[in-house]
C-alpha cells in the first residue's frame, strides 16, 4: 500500500479497491451507507440544482440588457427571480459544501470509519431529494413570483402561484439540513480517533461543526414558518393578515430568525475550506488556530442575534432597530478575524497557485469586499437608502457566489484527487478559476454602482439611464456562466483519463491524505493515533530556498 | 482492525466500542429534542406575541376550552411517562420481556386514552360548536375574529403535539415488537432508552401547553 | 464473550421505583395544583404561577424520568443551549412587536444621552 512518503519518481498507483468499485449497481448506489458514496449522491443533486438556479439567473440577465424588459412580462419576470432565489439558497448553497465536502470528509479528517448514523445520513439525502423534486414540480407548473423570502399577506392571500408545493420542498429539504447537522454534531463529539482533540481538528471541522449549530438551532424554526404559511394560505384563517389582527411582521421575523443564520451557514463551511486551501498552499500552519476556530463557533453565535437587520425599512421598532444594528456590526469581527489570520498565514509561506489556491486568494478578496459592504446595510441610515436596490443584490452575491461558489469549487478541485484518484488537468482548471474569477466582478460590481444611484431590486423594468451598467453585469453574467462549464467538462473528462493521484499530491497535512485515492469503503485499515497539531508543516528550511530573501532559519 | 469478537447485539459497525454508540445515540436524540423545542418554539413565540397583543380575545377564547379534559389528559400523559420510565427500568435491571411489553403497551394505551378524549370530547365537539378555523367556523356571539386567531393556535398546537403522540405510538409499536423478539437485555436497551426521551418529551410540550391554553388569564370568576 | 466496552464505561444509573413514584405523585399534584390555581384571581399573577408550576414539572421529568440528573454535562448543554435560543428568539421578537407603539419624542442631545443610559442601565 503506498504512504505519504512515496517516491515521487514512481508513479502513483489507484488502489484496486476503493469506495467506488467495491460494489458495482444503482442498488448499491441508491441504497449505500458509506459516507462518501452519499456525498456523491449530494454532489450530483446540487450541480442539478445549481444549474437550474443558473438557468433562471441567465434568462434574468438576459431579460435585463433592454430597460423596458427583453424577454418577459413582469409576472413572468417575478417568477424568474423567485426560482432562482429559491433554488439557489435552499437547494443549492445550504447543502452544497456540508452535504458533498462534509459527508465526504469529516469521518476522514477526523479518524473515523463513517459518521454517526449511516442510515439516517442516507435517509437525508433521500428527504433533500423529495424536498427538490416539489420545489422543482411547482417551478416547473408554473413558479412562485413572492421572492424567495415569501412575505405575507401577498404570499398567503393574493399571489396565484404555487407557494404551498414550492413551501412545502422547502419544508421537506429542511429536514434533511436538521439530519445533517444532527450527524455531524455527533460525530464530532464522538467518533474522533484517539488523540484527536479537539484544537487538533482541522478547522474545516470547527467549521462544519459551528455550521451543524446552525443547521440544528435555526432550520427548525424555518420549517414552522413556512409551515404556518401553507396553512394560511389553505384555510385563509388570517394569522399574518393584519385585516383580522394578525401581523405580516411576525413571519417576518421567524422567517428571518432562520434566514439570517442560513447565510451563516452557507458561508461557514466556505471558510473552514479557505483554512484548508491557504495552509496547504502556503505549507505554513495556520496564524492563530484557536482564535480561527473560535470565530467559527462566534459567527455561528451572533448570526442568531441580528436578523432584523432585513425588516429595517419594513415598520419594524425603533429600539429593535437599534439593537438588531448594534448586533450587526458586531458580527462583522469573527469574520474580520478569519481573513486576517488567513492574511498573516499567507505572510512568509511558501506560496504556490494551483487551481484550489487561486479560488481560495480569490475568496478573501471577494468575501472582504462583500462583508465591508454589509457593514453600509447594518448601519441604520444608509440602510434607509440602499435597501431594496441591487446594492444588496451586489453585497450578498459577492459573499455567495464570489465567496461562497469560489470556496466550494476551489474546495472541489483540491479534494477532488482524493474523491476521485485522478487529477484534473491544471491548466485548465487555473484558467476557469480566472474566468470566473474576471466574469463574476463583471458581474457584481456594476450592480454596486446601480443600486447606490437607485435602482431597486426585483423589478423586471428600470430607468433607461441604467442600461449601460446592466449590459455591462448582464455580460459579466455570460462569461460566469462559461467559467462555471468548463469545470463540469474537465472534472468529468479527469475521472477516466485524468492521471491517477496517488494518496497525497499535494503533500498537504491532514488525515484524509494519509489514506489512499479513492479511499477504501472502510476508510483506514487500522484508526490512527494522533499525535500532531494540525498543519504541522515543518518550518519552511533555508537550504530548500537558498535564495529566497528573508526565509526562516530553523 | 477490530478484533471479530463477538459483539452484543445491535452493535453498528462504525463505532469502536458500545459505550461510544451508547453516548452518540443519546447525544443524537438529545440534539433532535433540541430541535423541536426550537420547533414548537417557533409557534410558542407566535402564541406569546398574539397573546400579548390580543389578550381579551385570547382569554375569550380559551374560555371555549373545557378544564376538566386538559386536566385529564395532562394526568393521562403523566401515567404514561411513568409507566415509559418503569418499561426502560424494567429492561435495564433485566427483567422478562413480558414486564417491559406490559409497561409498553400500558403507555400506548394512555396515549390513545389521550388521543381518544381529544379527539371525541373536545375536537369533535368543537366542529360541532362551529369553533375550527377554516374547516367549521361559525362567527358571531362569541366567535370573533379574535377568538378565531386563538382557535387558530389551539389546533395548530394542539395538532401537532396529536401528531407527534401519533408518531411515538407508532415508535412504541415497533418497540414492542422488539422486545418480543427478545432484542433487548440488561446490556443492549438503547432503542427503549432514547424513544422514552421522546415520549417524555412530548409528555413536556403537553405540560406547557395545558395552562397556556387552558389555563391563561384565569379561570376565576370576571376573567 | 470479548469485552466490548471502552476504557470510559461506567454502568448507567438505575433509579429506584420509589423515586419515580414519588416524582410521579409530584407531577400529578402539580397539575391538580395549577388547575385549582387558575379559579382564584390572582390577576397577571395567575399566568406567573402557572408558568412556574410548569417549569418545575419539567424539571421533574427531565432530570428524573429523562435521568438527565445522571447524565453529562454535555446533554445538559444541549437542553439548556435549545431554551435560550428560543429566548432568543421570543425576546428579541417581542422587543419588535410590542415596542412598536411606544412614542419617539425628539429632545436635545443631553436629554437622548440620559434616555439611553436609562435603557442600558
Amino acid at each position: 500500500m503506498s504512504t505519504a512518503t512515496a517516491d515521487l519518481h514512481q508513479a502513483p498507483a489507484e488502489p484496486a479497491v476503493n469506495y467506488l468499485n467495491a460494489s458495482y449497481g444503482i442498488k448499491s448506489w441508491l441504497l449505500t451507507l458509506d459516507h462518501k458514496r452519499i456525498g456523491l449522491l449530494y454532489l450530483a443533486s446540487i450541480t442539478v440544482m445549481f444549474v437550474v438556479g443558473g438557468v433562471a439567473a441567465t434568462l434574468m440577465r438576459l431579460h435585463l440588457v433592454e430597460p423596458q424588459g427583453a424577454l418577459f412580462e413582469p409576472e413572468t419576470y417575478n417568477k424568474m427571480f423567485s426560482t432562482h432565489g429559491i433554488i439557489m439558497v435552499f437547494f443549492f448553497l445550504v447543502p452544497s459544501i456540508p452535504a458533498t465536502l462534509g459527508n465526504f470528509l469529516i469521518p476522514l479528517m477526523i479518524g473515523a470509519r463513517d459518521v454517526a448514523f449511516p442510515k439516517l445520513n442516507l435517509m437525508s439525502w433521500y428527504i433533500f431529494m423529495t424536498g427538490s423534486a416539489l420545489a422543482l414540480y411547482g417551478t416547473i407548473s408554473g413558479g412562485v413570483d413572492t421572492g424567495w423570502t415569501f412575505y405575507p399577506p401577498y404570499s398567503s392571500l393574493y399571489s396565484e402561484t404555487h407557494v404551498v408545493a414550492v413551501a412545502l420542498g422547502i419544508f421537506i429539504a429542511g429536514f434533511s439540513s436538521i439530519l445533517t447537522g444532527l450527524n455531524f454534531i455527533v460525530t464530532i463529539h464522538k467518533m474522533r480517533a484517539p488523540g484527536m482533540t479537539w484544537f487538533r481538528l482541522p478547522l474545516f471541522i470547527w467549521a462544519l461543526y459551528a455550521t451543524s449549530l446552525i443547521f440544528v438551532l435555526g432550520t427548525p424554526v424555518i420549517a414552522i414558518t413556512v409551515f404556518l404559511l401553507g396553512l394560511e394560505r389553505l384555510l385563509h384563517v388570517g394569522i399574518f393578515d393584519p385585516a383580522v389582527g394578525g401581523d405580516p411582521l411576525l413571519f417576518q421575523h421567524m422567517f428571518w430568525f432562520y434566514s439570517h443564520p442560513a447565510v451563516y451557514i452557507m458561508i461557514l463551511p466556505g471558510m473552514g475550506v479557505i483554512s484548508e486551501l491557504i495552509t496547504a498552499f502556503s505549507r505554513k500552519k495556520i496564524f492563530g488556530y484557536s482564535f480561527v476556530a473560535f470565530s467559527s463557533l462566534s459567527i455561528a453565535v451572533i448570526s442568531f442575534i441580528v436578523w432584523g437587520h432585513h425588516m429595517f425599512v419594513t415598520g419594524q421598532a425603533i429600539y429593535a432597530g437599534l439593537v438588531f444594528s448594534v448586533l450587526s456590526f458586531l458580527v462583522a469581527i469573527p469574520s474580520a478575524v478569519k481573513v486576517f489570520n488567513w492574511t498573516a498565514t499567507l505572510y512568509r509561506g511558501s506560496i504556490s497557485y494551483e487551481a484550489p489556491m487561486l479560488y481560495a486568494l480569490g475568496f478573501i478578496g471577494l468575501f472582504t469586499i462583500g462583508g465591508l459592504t454589509g457593514l453600509f446595510l447594518a448601519s441604520l441610515a444608509t440602510d434607509v437608502h440602499l435597501n431594496g436596490t441591487y446594492f444588496i443584490v451586489a453585497h450578498f452575491h459577492y459573499i455567495m457566489v464570489g465567496g461562497a461558489v469560489m470556496a466550494y469549487l476551489g474546495g472541489i478541485h483540491f479534494w477532488w484527487p482524493k474523491i476521485s484518484g485522478r487529477m484534473y488537468p491544471d491548466m485548465w482548471a487555473r484558467i476557469s478559476a480566472a474566468i470566473i474569477f474576471l466574469g463574476f466582478n463583471l458581474t457584481f460590481f456594476p450592480q454596486f454602482m446601480l443600486g447606490y444611484l437607485g435602482m431597486p431590486r426585483r423589478y423586471a423594468i428600470y430607468p433607461a439611464e441604467f442600461q449601460v451598467l446592466n449590459v455591462l453585469s448582464s455580460a459579466g453574467a455570460s462569461i460566469l456562466g462559461i467559467g462555471y462549464v468548463i469545470p463540469l467538462i474537465y472534472l468529468t473528462w479527469s475521472m477516466r483519463y485524468g492521471p491517477v493521484a496517488g494518496p497525497n499530491p499535494w503533500k498537504a497535512k491532514g488525515l484524509e491524505w494519509t489514506i489512499p485515492s479513492p479511499p477504501p469503503t472502510e476508510n483506514f485499515e487500522k484508526i490512527p493515533i494522533v499525535t500532531e497539531p494540525a498543519y504541522n508543516y515543518p518550518a519552511i528550511e533555508a537550504h530548500d530556498y537558498p535564495d529566497a530573501p528573508g526565509v526562516a532559519r530553523v | 482492525m477490530a478484533v471479530h469478537s463477538t459483539h452484543p447485539p445491535g452493535f453498528a459497525h462504525q463505532f469502536e466500542t458500545v459505550e461510544q454508540q451508547r453516548e452518540a445515540g443519546h447525544l443524537g436524540m438529545w440534539i433532535f429534542l433540541a430541535t423541536e423545542i426550537l420547533f414548537f418554539g417557533g409557534m410558542f413565540t407566535a402564541y406569546v406575541v398574539y397573546r400579548a397583543l390580543h389578550l381579551p380575545s385570547f382569554i375569550l377564547g380559551s374560555h371555549e376550552l373545557l378544564v376538566k379534559f386538559g386536566a385529564t389528559n395532562t394526568a393521562v400523559l403523566i401515567c404514561s411517562s411513568l409507566t415509559m420510565a418503569l418499561a426502560i427500568r424494567t429492561a435495564q435491571t433485566g427483567g422478562s420481556k413480558g414486564t417491559i411489553i406490559v409497561w409498553l403497551l400500558l403507555t400506548m394505551a394512555l396515549g390513545a386514552a389521550f388521543l381518544g378524549i381529544k379527539l371525541r370530547y373536545e375536537w369533535y365537539r368543537d366542529y360541532v360548536e362551529g369553533l375550527i378555523p377554516g374547516v367549521s367556523w361559525l362567527s358571531g356571539g362569541t366567535h370573533t375574529p379574535g377568538v378565531k386567531m386563538f382557535m387558530c393556535f389551539y389546533f395548530f398546537m394542539t395538532g401537532l403535539h396529536a401528531l407527534h403522540m401519533v408518531v411515538g405510538l407508532g415508535i412504541l409499536t415497533v418497540l414492542v415488537v422488539m422486545t418480543a423478539r427478545n432484542r433487548f437485555s440488561a446490556e443492549y436497551y438503547a432503542p427503549l432508552e432514547i424513544s422514552g426521551l421522546y415520549w417524555h418529551f412530548v409528555d413536556i410540550v403537553w405540560i406547557f401547553l395545558f395552562p397556556l391554553l387552558y389555563l391563561i388569564g384565569g379561570r376565576y370568576p370576571g376573567s | 464473550m470479548t469485552e466490548p466496552h471502552g476504557s470510559d464505561y461506567h454502568a448507567p444509573h438505575i433509579v429506584p421505583v420509589g423515586t419515580y413514584v414519588l416524582v410521579f405523585l409530584a407531577l400529578m399534584l402539580g397539575t391538580a395544583l395549577t388547575t385549582w390555581i387558575a379559579y382564584i384571581d390572582l390577576k397577571a399573577w395567575n399566568t406567573v404561577a402557572a408558568l412556574t408550576i410548569a417549569v418545575c414539572k419539567m424539571l421533574l421529568v427531565v432530570l428524573f424520568f429523562m435521568h438527565v440528573k445522571y447524565s453529562k454535562g454535555l446533554t445538559r448543554i444541549v437542553i439548556i443551549g435549545a431554551f435560550f435560543w428560543l429566548g432568543i428568539m421570543i425576546t428579541l421578537t417581542c422587543s419588535d412587536e410590542l415596542t412598536r407603539h411606544w412614542e419617539i419624542v425628539p429632545q436635545g442631545w443631553s436629554a437622548g444621552a440620559l434616555h439611553l443610559f436609562r435603557l442600558l442601565f
